[in-house]
């Protein structure tokens, strides 16, 4: 769900879950276009859930804020990458993050879509430290919106039915992409932890455990978890150390939702998340300085 | 590439322009709101809107206040949810004195319901009892949840039909000795869990028929619960509520349920329903707006209806529909249908729906855009019962709506665990278990009304607070009504577990205004969908009886047209249900005209 706009010329689309897939462009063959290997499966198999959503259920209320969440996102990502690269950047990163925020965000007025798409692109483009950008894009936008905007957007929560056979199909591909890319262990620590810290909000409430569960079981986390927190290029580059932000990100959400926090999930990741990278790269850093010494 | 320090810094001051946004959008906002939005004096109220409201209800006898229901005990950590409905009002000249009357239903087990004769003084006298339907909330029987009126038999006294989660009853009115219970000659089910129900003749055989919408599934009974499983599925596709009843008024007392024979079918939670002539056709078509789901629109082909929701538009995005009320808000003969949703800030922004109907259809086909943010009736919280009517005379109708959910602590809510659980699973949902308890909390509780006035170029602003609509009741039922015969329409609105509240419009007198009184000879002597198309000033408006509208309310029959200054009203235009179509040239304003059908 982001996109890097300092990416090395030719590859496309490095930042986002399928940017990874993307960051040697080569030929895709039909084989490939139909295997998990297909670059553009992740951007493909989120238009598959908008498309199927809205016309077996009715996601939206019509495709014109969708629309125009992706166009800004497009256009601002092609200006900037213009602007500051002197290159077309390719839009399929922010495709996804305006299909995202499309899908995400909830607001009878037109302008919170296109104001989400333009801060979460841009914020890759301002919010940078040494080189990386440190918020997933739709994150950060969606967060701001929450937070900034509370009296106008809502966030997805209900609108996908409550069904199992529609969440069981999203769980299925979304864990085969997923685990194509590498990046199941994240999801899998993260869907792990949200389940014991679950158990534990029951047990310190004294709510139903049925009804600590059912946020994961709905479709805002969908997206979340396979798509939201596994970005490659916001999160630390260790294994140990993605399992390390994952189980923190369900930590801090543990202790938003005992405060009662409606969006916890989104600001869990949008504290935990930059701040786990700025760790990371202080860390290197040290050890940049102290491999030198140590070699004396 | 441009230097890249001084286009970092340049888009730095963009982005942070770009998070200030919404700040600056909302003092935009605040600062185009007109000065309606605050209080004002009742001399302010009246030079900027024309009018303003006052609250008379004690002053005038009435001091009813509603009662929620206590169902099973495995019910009770949610309790308020559940039983959060029951308040209605409906509006009937029950003894035929020329003066509303005003009907109200209770929902505790062994409460009354009360009848409130207009005195003609400005007060009303509750005299249910004596008319034998105060008594209708006995343990065992199920509890009140709605009531309309209408002439099944063609007496010329209304009669009264009473939904409840649990036995609906049919009474006739006895010319002299009140009324007479009917349920069982008419053959209704020994069991609904029904929130709405209206009176319409559907195939104009001059007898009224009846549609009852289910809520909860007629095998339900709350007080007696097998299961706890009993919550919808789903938020917003549920499709295990209660079924839909269309009893075909056979005469003499008797009715026939039809629904599966004329195309009605649908398990949705049906909250609301109205029925009016949308197509031209002649024909009442039925609106049905769902809880937990999308709406849906029977079309009236004669001889079976038709749902056209998708194809209508009407039908596709699903939300929390809690109300339907037509309304000719544009002055073009034509009705939007208005339906209301939940919106709660940074939670869930369903917006209500104002479903305005498309130009250039073909034939009888029909659809509707949902232009209600255009219109700026999009956002009223927790919305539940709303009306169109036309408050200062000035020949567009506005809009009354009343809201809120469960007023509890004020410091504590219980919208997180709200959202936390309607978003999962059905099989979390759908279990009253699995439920975290309420615990005192509200949910979407104290909310302010909205008065919204058309400003007849395509904006209603909200003038509520300005023109005296102060009260934060959990508002369920609105009508609609002149109830002193001034010419003005005045406010009941019937409050959850809270005061039935009557709004007395104090607009200065005036003759800038008609009404029309209607009774059916070879129609349905209530007229129940008769429609009166008034030419004035270059300009027409179409209103029709209705056989209950809004949500859990009816309003008066009579129709009320404001016309503006300076009326010139050219002629009403009558189309009975009959099919028979009636011209009166020139009617004269401020006053009251009663028309019987032409034989």
């Amino acid at each position: 769900m982001s996109g890097d706009p300092r990416a090395p010329h030719p590859a496309p689309l490095p930042a986002s879950a399928a940017g990874e897939g993307l960051r040697k462009r080569q030929p895709l063959t039909l084989a490939k276009l139909l295997s998990l290997d297909n670059p553009y499966l992740v951007p493909a198999f989120i238009t598959c859930i908008l498309l199927v959503g809205h016309a077996t259920f009715g996601i939206l209320e019509g495709f014109d804020k969708t629309l125009l969440a992706i166009v800004v996102s497009i256009v601002i990502e092609l200006a900037l990458g213009r602007i500051f690269y002197g290159k077309w950047v390719h839009p399929a990163s922010a495709y996804i993050t305006g299909i995202s925020v499309g899908i995400l965000i909830r607001s009878p007025a037109y302008w919170p879509y296109a104001l989400c798409s333009a801060l979460s692109i841009t914020s890759k483009y301002v919010l940078r430290v040494k080189g990386r950008h440190l918020w997933n894009p739709s994150n950060f936008g969606i967060s701001a919106m929450l937070f900034l905007a509370g009296e106008t957007v809502g966030s997805l929560s209900i609108q996908w039915g409550n069904y199992l056979w529609p969440m069981l199909v999203i769980w299925v591909l979304g864990a085969l992409i997923i685990w194509r890319l590498r990046r199941f262990h994240i999801t899998a620590t993260y869907v792990v932890s949200f389940i014991v810290y679950a158990l534990l909000r029951s047990a310190i409430t004294g709510n139903p455990w049925q009804s600590e569960i059912a946020p994961i079981t709905g479709p805002m986390y969908q997206l979340f978890i396979f798509f939201m927190i596994t970005d490659p290029k916001t999160t630390v580059r260790s294994k140990t150390g993605q399992c390390v932000v994952a189980f923190a990100i369900a930590s801090l959400e543990m202790v938003l939702r005992l405060q009662q926090n409606v969006y916890a999930p989104y600001y869990a990741l949008f504290i935990v998340g930059p701040t786990a990278l700025l760790i990371e790269m202080w860390l290197s850093t040290r050890r940049a300085r102290t491999v030198p010494t140590s070699a004396v | 590439m441009i230097d890249q320090r001084i286009g970092r810094a340049v888009l730095a001051v963009v982005f942070v322009g770009l998070l200030a946004t919404p700040f600056l959008i909302r003092q935009m906002s605040a600062r185009a709101l007109p000065q309606g939005s605050s209080q004002e004096s009742k001399a302010a109220a009246l030079e900027n809107y024309g009018f303003y409201f006052e609250e008379v209800a004690h002053q005038s006898g009435i001091d009813f206040v509603h009662r929620a229901p206590t169902l099973d005990p495995k019910l009770a950590p949610i309790m308020p949810e559940v039983a959060s409905m029951g308040a209605s009002v409906s509006i009937v000249d029950f003894d035929n004195d020329g003066w509303p009357d005003i009907y109200v239903t209770n929902s505790a087990e062994g409460s009354q319901n009360a009848l409130y004769r207009n005195m003609h003084d400005g007060t009303f006298r509750n005299v249910a009892a004596e008319m034998g339907i105060a008594d209708v909330n006995r343990p065992g029987t199920g509890v009140s949840m709605g009531a309309v009126w209408g002439d099944f038999d063609n007496d010329g006294y209304e009669d009264l039909l009473l939904i409840k989660w649990g036995r609906p009853e049919l009474f006739r009115r006895i010319p002299g000795a009140g009324f007479e219970r009917v349920t069982d000659q008419a053959g209704l089910p020994k069991w609904i869990n029904a929130n709405t129900a209206i009176w319409f003749d559907y195939d104009g055989d001059g007898l009224l028929d009846l549609f009852i919408g289910g809520y909860f599934a007629e095998d339900v009974d709350l007080w007696h619960l097998t299961t706890t499983r009993i919550m919808p599925d789903s938020f917003e596709y549920a499709t295990n509520g209660g079924r839909k009843w269309l009893f075909h008024n056979l005469g003499h007392g008797r009715f026939e349920e039809v629904s599966a024979k004329m195309g009605i079918g649908s398990r949705r939670w049906a909250l609301a329903a109205a029925a009016a002539d949308l197509r031209g056709t002649g024909r009442p078509d039925l609106f049905i707006a769902n809880d937990y789901g999308i709406s849906e629109l029977y079309v009236n082909d004669g001889n079976r209806f038709r749902e056209v929701g998708k194809e209508s538009g009407v039908g596709f995005a699903p939300k929390s529909g809690m109300n339907v009320a037509f309304g000719d808000i544009q002055n073009q003969g034509r009705y939007s249908v208005y339906v209301s949703n939940i919106s709660e800030d940074g939670i869930l922004i369903q917006g209500n729906n104002l479903w305005v109907p498309k130009e250039g259809m073909n034939g009888n086909a029909i659809a509707f855009d949902n232009l209600a943010r255009d219109y700026g009736v999009e956002l009223g919280g927790w919305s539940f019962g709303a009306q169109f009517g036309d408050f200062n005379n000035d020949g567009t109708l506005d809009l009354y709506l009343t809201n809120g959910y469960v007023s509890a602590d004020r410091k504590r809510s219980y919208w997180y665990d709200f959202s936390k659980v309607s978003g999962g699973n059905s099989t979390i949902i759908g279990d009253a278990r699995n439920w975290p308890p309420f615990d005192g909390r509200s949910l979407a509780g104290y909310q302010q009304k909205r008065v919204w006035i058309n400003d007849g170029a395509g904006k209603f602003v909200d003038v509520a607070q300005a023109v005296g609509v102060t009260d934060t009741f959990d508002g369920r039922a609105v009508a609609l009504v002149d109830l002193w015969n001034r010419g003005v329409l005045d406010v009941v609105v019937a409050n959850q577990n809270g005061p039935l509240l009557i709004y007395k419009n104090m607009a200065p007198s005036s003759s800038d205004w008609i009404e029309f009184a209607l009774e059916g000879t070879r129609s349905n002597r209530s007229a129940i969908g008769a429609e009166v198309r008034l030419f004035w000033n270059g300009q027409q408006q179409v209103q029709h009886v209705s056989g209950g509208s809004g949500f859990a309310a009816q309003n008066d029959r009579r129709l009320h047209f404001g016309l503006g200054k300076k009326a010139s009203i050219d002629k009403a235009v009558i189309r009975w249900p009959s099919g028979v179509v009636q011209t009166i040239d020139k009617p004269a304003a401020g006053q009251l005209h009663k028309v019987k059908e032409p034989a």
